[in-house]
């Protein structure tokens, strides 16, 4: 399934680890002049996580990003200029300063999802989207991260579990870089591997070096192609460090020193040069060349940044509710024919046919809705009432429908085959 | 099969007394039918149809894409509702008891009501389900949690009182771009009945309306006790006290306009909620009365409400914990003589 990266992929899998990194350093001498209102947090040595996740993605998909996920957002395609004036709380950026860091997103064009900072939060919704987008017959993938100490909320749970049963077209990426603020994986998760997690749920998982950029890349694509074709949803773990402390305030003196210095003899740039100029994909000029780009690119982004305004005071009193159509004409892309999901087409017949356990009618009063035992019965009772509303002049194909329709409940079918 | 049946009964076209649950149905299905963005989403909603039937027959009529049963797992239900909305769907979210909707507290609160403010991201879904007491629910089916919401900027609340409004309502909370808390108050569901219109009609969100006229004192409340005022008043009325009672019907945003021209009429204002005292919305009536109206005032604002505990179990605890006709009566009676 793995295939050979072309030329310009590899090449751009190196160019966004650059400009990751480079708009993070920009942004430590921002925090340094105090031109940073908030808090500044790092992805040092997290950057092929990223890159490499979200480089998996096509436009048409949605991401949505945590706080060390702004190299995603550039392969994304957020201009840099947009995070610099993020963390400097100006009114030209994405939320006006009305919210920092990569607290952003964009629905209409880019479709990013803002992060929030309650850990796990994002796992339901981009379960939504990835159901929404199945719903309209968009074929998108929805992806997000969440760390390792984010993976123990109640809401990781919750969601992922979700969109298991749902079989949602859904990528979650597990950035397990060792450390949540002070405290380490192990006093977070009882795991070796933290791919482990998704056997709770039935689902497919991989467990991948998060500083090898085409490793990431690779196994991510592959995860997201199968959630596209209906495999449900996928974790990957990436093994990596976080190299600063949880943010510029932290000088992080809980990391061992053995173990900051091996990643740090790890550093995913550093090994992806290496390998670029031993496939001989990259030399010294090319590199000394994007370097170049890369500065030329930020002097501008961080001077506009720099030059947009403060947001008037009286902004703050703005823009709590949508005034509706006016303020946004909300309307949902059809990708599929809408005679799907609507009468008559859409009706079945209201009776779980999930095998094993029976099936019981809906809710017409006569009996319970889940039988245990006296299966065939019942079996035999849900068959003659699709027969009934066949014969009730129901139009063709809605017993099919139903069949189709009914496949993410059948527990036994679910975890062997893809869904719809 | 019996779906035939079923689906007549929630039928639109009709013009005949219906209880509050079937104007809540009736809604659902008519937005469904209106609008394939339309899809419902919560705990035994579809093969069961919901735990107070307020769903029954939509999974046989729509489909299993639109009617989504779902684990126990009220912060993913909200969360995916979220998530379905910004690729314009307009999900209907329902709490099986509305007690459980504090399992999505920091989902609401802190991801669907500030995503417009933040980063204009407008999350049109409904959050609904059964609330209130006197049935003997208990601790933890019989709450009536509006006021963590109303608190809350970025949310619409509503708690209607009468099957006409909470059809209306509804249909106009499904057709808002902004998320809204949809309370149903579960001792009214068959216990009141009205007549409906047969065509296509919504109640704008933010109105209250003056349910009885009157010159001597305001009674402001919502749902269940609604009714007990307009007990209460028509009994003052054979006492010559002469009480004008205000459906708020929405919560959040408040009308403040019915509020104060009524209290202009009557320069009293006696507030009567099922919630309980402290926190409850009658202090923030009284706050705005006194900011906007304070000259206007021929007396306190007073205040009916539950006891500030739990919902108690027992019939004899829960009835002495709720307001009730008697209560008003007394409170009516006192500020009446001011």
């Amino acid at each position: 399934m793995k295939k050979e990266l072309t030329k310009q992929q590899y090449l751009d899998l190196y160019y966004y680890m650059r400009l990751n990194r480079a708009v993070e350093d920009t942004m430590v001498k921002l925090f340094r002049q105090n031109k940073i209102v908030g808090g500044l947090y790092s992805s040092l040595g997290q950057e092929a996580v990223s890159v490499g996740s979200a480089y998996a993605l096509e436009k048409k998909d949605w991401l949505a990003p945590m706080i060390r996920n702004i190299g995603a957002l550039l392969v994304k395609g957020v201009p840099p200029r947009d995070v610099f004036m993020q963390h400097m709380a100006k009114y030209d950026s994405p939320t006006k300063g009305k919210d920092g860091t990569s607290h952003f997103g964009d629905l209409e064009n880019l479709h990013i999802v803002s992060p929030i900072s309650m850990l796990g939060d994002l796992i339901p919704v981009m379960t939504g989207v990835a159901m929404a987008g199945r719903y309209l017959g968009q074929k998108i993938v929805a992806m997000t991260w969440i760390g390792d100490g984010g993976s123990s909320t109640g809401v990781f749970h919750e969601g992922l579990n979700f969109a298991a049963v749902q079989k949602a077209p859904f990528v979650l990426i597990l950035e397990n870089n060792q450390w949540a603020y002070s405290t380490p994986v192990k006093r977070q998760v009882p795991l070796e591997k933290l791919a482990d997690r998704a056997k709770a749920y039935g689902i497919s998982s991989y467990s991948v070096d998060g500083n090898d950029v085409v490793a990431v890349y690779t196994t991510a694509k592959e995860a997201v192609e199968r959630a596209r074709n209906g495999e449900g949803p996928i974790l990957v773990e990436v093994r990596t460090f976080r190299r600063l402390g949880h943010a510029q305030h932290d000088p992080a003196e809980y990391v061992p020193k053995e173990m900051r210095a091996y990643w740090e003899a790890r550093d995913p740039i550093a090994l992806y040069e290496k390998s670029l100029t031993g496939k001989k994909l990259l030399d010294a000029k090319a590199i000394k060349d994007i370097g170049e780009k890369i500065d030329k690119l930020l002097y501008a982004e961080r001077d506009f940044a720099e030059n947009s305004p403060m947001p008037p005071a009286e902004f703050a009193a703005h823009g709590v509710y949508c005034s509706g159509d006016d303020c946004h004409k909300i309307a949902p892309k059809w990708e599929r024919p809408i005679a799907e999901v609507t009468p008559p087409k859409s009706s079945v017949a209201a009776v779980w046919t999930v095998k094993g356990f029976g099936s019981g009618k809906a809710s017409d009063g006569g009996s319970a809705p889940i039988h245990f035992g006296d299966t065939e019965k019942h079996a035999k009772d849900a068959a003659s009432a699709e027969e009934a509303s066949q014969s009730a002049n129901k139009p063709r194909g809605v017993k099919a429908l139903a069949k189709k329709l009914a496949k993410p409940v059948a527990a036994g079918r679910a975890a062997r085959k893809a869904g719809r | 099969m019996a779906t035939a049946a079923k689906e007549t009964s929630i039928q639109p076209g009709a013009a005949t007394q219906v209880t509050f649950l079937e104007a809540i149905k009736q809604a659902m299905y008519e937005e469904m039918e209106r609008d394939p963005a339309v899809v419902l989403i919560g705990e035994d909603i579809g093969v069961y149809g919901g735990a107070f039937k307020t769903s029954e027959g939509l999974l046989e009529r729509f489909g299993w894409e639109r009617v989504i049963d779902t684990p126990i797992s009220e912060s993913a239900i909200v969360g995916a509702a979220c998530g379905m909305s910004y690729l314009g769907l307009r999900p209907i979210a329902e709490m099986q008891f509305i007690d459980f909707i504090v399992c999505a507290f920091n989902q609401i609160t802190n991801f669907v009501a500030k995503g417009h403010y933040l980063w204009n991201a407008p999350a049109p879904i409904v959050i609904r389900g059964p609330s209130g007491g006197g049935v003997h629910g208990g601790p933890f089916h019989s709450a009536n949690p509006e006021m963590y919401f109303v608190h809350t900027p970025g949310l619409k609340v509503i708690y209607p009182s009468t099957p006409y409004d909470a059809k209306g309502l509804l249909k106009a909370a499904v057709r808002d771009n902004n998320p809204v808390l949809f309370f149903e108050h579960k001792f009214l569901y068959r216990r009141i009945k009205e007549e409906i219109p047969s065509e296509d009609y919504t109640v704008p969100i933010g109105k209250a309306v003056v349910r009885r006229e009157g010159r001597h004192l305001t009674i402001i409340s919502y749902a269940a006790m609604m009714h007990t005022s307009l007990e209460a008043a028509a009994e003052l009325a054979k006492e010559g006290i002469e009480a004008e009672v205000i459906d708020l019907r929405t919560l959040l945003p408040l009308d403040e306009e019915t509020i104060l021209t009524s209290l202009k009429k009557t320069n009293k204002c006696l507030v009567v909620h099922e919630d309980t005292k402290t926190g409850g919305i009658a202090g923030e009536i009284a706050a705005i009365l006194c900011e906007r109206a304070f000259g206007d005032l021929d007396g306190p604002l007073m205040r009916v409400t539950a006891l500030d505990t739990p919902v108690p179990y027992a019939p004899t605890l829960e009835e002495f914990f709720l307001p009730n006709k008697e209560k008003v009566l007394h409170a009516a009676r006192t500020l009446a003589k001011y």
